[in-house]
């Protein structure tokens, strides 16, 4: 036993010593955080309640201290909510880009909060939070998708084919058809693009918008699927792609570096082909 | 007899969607159809005199969550319902 005791402590010897050298460098470190000034900025967050429908919606002003904060807006965000005010609502999940919860309205520009970074050097400057333009608002800094979503399964977004592969065997693609989908299946579907296309806001009803198009597109460009003429189709009327007339803010805007304007001049030219 | 009051387009509305409720409401099984009825009238009645006839961007935003309640309990899969 008493061996064994021995044994252990020399193997923990210089563990031990590594751990106290880290622990005593990670304090130094908190204290040199906690010297560092305080750098305040001030987030104006756009509130309204449903619970009162009938008072007005209105900016409230947060303080945060940016060095004691993430460095993304989703990370000042969820500071806010943890630690000053718990009513802020708004959606988030992935907190890295791939999930498309988070979109809103961040100075002027919508994009994803959890990939943008709180710049750091204008401080002076308000950061000003709005829901996507031209939704209806659920509550705070979420929007009712509602609308969109049934525009999603409108286009049928979905592999459809008269035939099956015989013995359940896959349906092959080549590297040069996969390559026609690059640029099309990273869309996230978190409509910062639709939201900020003027067309869109006008012809929300009947306007399919660059985010369903894009995806439209996705399937109109895929190999596998046999149904393109029945999707043109759809297609063949005045608003639902044609209510585009190439503004780009889509692109301009997409968070992910996608081209929604260019997917949609691609079934323009479809659409003239047939 | 005095001549019916004239309404509001957005009144119109609101009496609208109460209708659409009740004939949402007959397709449901003979039994649960009053419950249904019941919960429509005692929805309606939660905002009755809440807010001014004015409050236009109130009662849309009302309006349009009703709408969307009504469509999620038209699915036949709610059989019946019980006011809270």
């Amino acid at each position: 036993m008493a061996l064994n005791l021995t044994t252990r402590s020399a193997w923990n010897a210089p563990a031990m010593r590594s751990l106290a050298a880290r622990t005593f460098s990670a304090t130094a470190a908190s204290r040199m955080a906690s010297e560092k000034p305080v750098n305040t900025k001030a987030f104006k967050i756009y509130r309204w309640n449903p619970d009162k429908p009938t008072e007005e919606p209105r900016m409230q002003e947060y303080k945060l201290d940016l060095n004691k904060t993430g460095p993304m807006v989703l990370d000042a965000l969820i500071k806010i909510k943890n630690e000053v005010d718990s009513t802020l609502t708004f959606r988030r999940s992935c907190r890295e880009g791939i999930c498309g919860s988070c979109a809103m309205n961040i100075d002027g520009r919508n994009t994803l909060a959890c990939i943008t970074h709180i710049p750091k050097d204008e401080t002076s400057k308000d950061m000003v939070i709005y829901p996507l333009p031209h939704m209806f608002v659920v509550k705070d800094l979420v929007p009712d998708m509602n609308y969109f979503y049934k525009q999603y399964a409108s286009i049928q977004p979905w592999l459809q084919r008269d035939e099956t592969p015989d013995s359940n065997k896959e349906i092959l693609q080549s590297p040069e058809e996969r390559k026609k989908l690059d640029g099309l299946y990273e869309c996230i579907l978190c409509a910062c693009c639709s939201t900020s296309c003027p067309s869109y806001w006008w012809n929300q009803d009947a306007y399919l918008g660059p985010a369903i198009l894009l995806q439209s597109y996705r399937w109109m460009a895929d190999s596998r699927d046999q149904h393109l003429s029945q999707r043109l189709s759809k297609m063949e009327n005045a608003f639902s792609v044609y209510r585009c007339h190439t503004i780009m803010n889509c692109t301009r805007t997409c968070p992910k570096h996608l081209n929604p304007g260019f997917a949609i001049a691609q079934i323009k030219l479809l659409l003239a082909k047939n | 007899m005095s001549a019916p009051r004239k309404l509001s387009g957005l009144q119109k509305d609101v009496l609208r969607l109460y209708r659409d409720c009740l004939r949402a409401a007959r397709q449901k099984p003979e039994e649960s159809r009053p419950h249904f009825r019941a919960f429509a009238r005692a929805e309606f009645e939660k905002n009755i005199g809440s807010m001014k006839r004015t409050d236009a961007k109130a009662i849309e935003y009302l309006l349009r969550v009703g709408r969307r309640r009504m469509e999620q309990y038209m699915s036949a899969n709610v059989r019946d319902i019980t006011k809270v």
